[in-house]
């Protein structure tokens, strides 16, 4: 009954929420909700509020108003009982430069609570670092640490990934790589929520879109990368011409 | 136990990290020494000068140079956003305050054994006997001031000029541990040790007990945006 109930939950729920820095509005009224299983990902230009939306699921940024529950978890209350259920990659790779990758990784899997070694090991396997384990991060490309950057977010299995421009300056093999990856990822009945924008990379998992603009979702749609190529682009000339 | 474990793992971390690259080490040293060095050329030290100047002048070096140090403590993690990396794990934050706090109080102690050699060699001054007393009110000064120093180098990250904020926030907050550190400081350095000894360092403890629980209970605050 409780296994049920834990899958009928969605992964996120995100209700009413507003989000200020000062007298900018990051975000006004924001609802949605994401099932298990889903690729969602927030297209708008920079500045939209994708990132800050991102931010708040994770709740490492604190709503002014509203509810967020991550697989059935009040963040607001229980912040760190919801973390435990979410990964999170961004364009930074959050690792220390002066720290090995195995290092890196065994820091994370403290946090975590994890039993370390074997855990490591696989990770390092898993992203096809095993040989560079012992080398300090600092001299790994970007590509490399993207890939760390994975195994990092990913080390404590989470339900939910979060990816915030996580394609950006990675050459074509990485983001090739990195898109195989989260098609696995939601394959496994997990889910993906990700910020871009970028249309060019990693969307072909993706089912569905959601159009960010000035802290509002004002578009959300379902479909395949192809479809939702041509609305974006128009839905960026008419804002263009909103600009204007 | 756990949130000890996640402070344990932050300031394992740390140390790694400042054993590799020796930055706050090195230059809480450089400093130390040549404000010492300064010093002894500045004025004859003969026992009487030491008596009356050495306290203030060894808690104004350890002060300045442990402030080169909690510069370091958070601006090192703006590298790679790494502190949003802890910010996301399923820690409480305050585990990220008193694992970096006690890293930092541990390189200052370091920094303040080399510096407190250097000061007895220079200054003439006789240590060994006073060293239990010395170490124990380095421990309670040191701390105090970290304890305060790291929320306040947490604060002041985020700000403009950070390394020019942090010592004008710092030090109006510290200045009862530095007062308390500097006063039972001189009473040791009087042969027989001063009257005030047994009440400042009890001020020192008290102190510690405030600047060490209050950042941990605010922290959460400092981080959240």
């Amino acid at each position: 009954m409780r296994m049920r109930t834990q899958l009928q939950t969605p992964a996120v729920r995100v209700e009413n929420v507003e989000k200020w820095f000062g007298r900018t509005s990051a975000l006004q009224g924001v609802s949605l909700t994401v099932q298990r299983g889903d690729f969602l990902v927030f297209l708008g230009r920079n500045g939209a509020g994708k990132s800050t939306l991102l931010r708040v699921i994770a709740r490492i940024v604190k709503p002014n108003s509203g509810k967020v529950e991550v697989c059935g978890v009040d963040v607001l209350r229980h912040p760190e009982v919801g973390r435990e259920r979410l990964g999170f990659v961004a364009h930074s790779s959050y690792l220390y430069r002066n720290l090995t990758a195995f290092e890196n990784l065994r820091f994370f899997a403290g946090l975590y609570g994890l039993r370390s070694g074997d855990r490591v090991q696989l990770a390092l396997r898993w992203v096809g670092l095993e040989e560079s384990a012992h080398r300090r991060v600092h001299g790994f490309s970007r590509g490399m640490q993207q890939r760390l950057s994975i195994a990092r977010a990913t080390l404590h299995d989470p339900d939910i990934l979060l990816l915030d421009e996580p394609f950006s300056g990675l050459d074509f093999e990485a983001s090739e790589l990195l898109g195989q990856w989260l098609q696995d990822f939601v394959a496994n009945g997990k889910t993906v929520l990700m910020a871009t924008h970028d249309l060019e990379q990693g969307l072909r998992a993706a089912n569905r879109w959601a159009f960010v603009d000035r802290g509002k979702i004002v578009r959300e749609l379902q479909g395949t990368d192809t479809v939702v190529r041509e609305q974006y682009k128009h839905f960026l000339k008419e804002k263009k011409h909103d600009f204007s | 136990m756990i949130f000890l474990r996640q402070a344990g793992a932050i300031f394992w971390k740390d140390v790694l990290t400042e054993f590799r690259t020796k930055d706050a080490l090195t230059s809480m040293l450089l400093f130390g020494l040549l404000v010492i060095l300064m010093f002894h050329f500045a004025f004859e030290p003969d026992s009487l000068e030491t008596e009356r100047y050495g306290p203030g002048l060894l808690w104004m070096t350890f002060i300045f140079a442990g402030m080169l140090s909690m510069n370091r403590a958070f601006t090192n993690e703006r590298e790679n956003d790494s502190l949003q990396g802890l910010m996301l794990a399923p820690i409480s934050w305050g585990a990220i305050y008193l694992g970096k706090m006690l890293a930092s109080l541990l390189f200052m102690l370091i920094a303040e054994v080399v510096m407190l050699s250097f000061f007895a060699v220079f200054f003439n001054f006789d240590l060994l006997p006073r060293l239990g007393w010395m170490l124990t009110i380095s421990l309670l000064g040191t701390l105090g001031f970290v304890s305060v120093g790291t929320i306040v180098a947490a604060i002041s990250m985020n700000t403009r000029m950070s390394e020019v904020m942090l010592p004008i926030l710092l030090l109006p907050i510290a200045l009862p541990v530095v007062i308390g550190a500097v006063e039972s400081t001189a009473a040791i350095f009087t042969d027989p040790p001063g009257e005030g000894l047994a009440f400042w360092v009890k001020f020192l403890v008290v102190f510690n007990i405030i600047f060490v629980t209050l950042p941990l209970m605010l922290f959460d605050f400092v981080l959240e945006e």
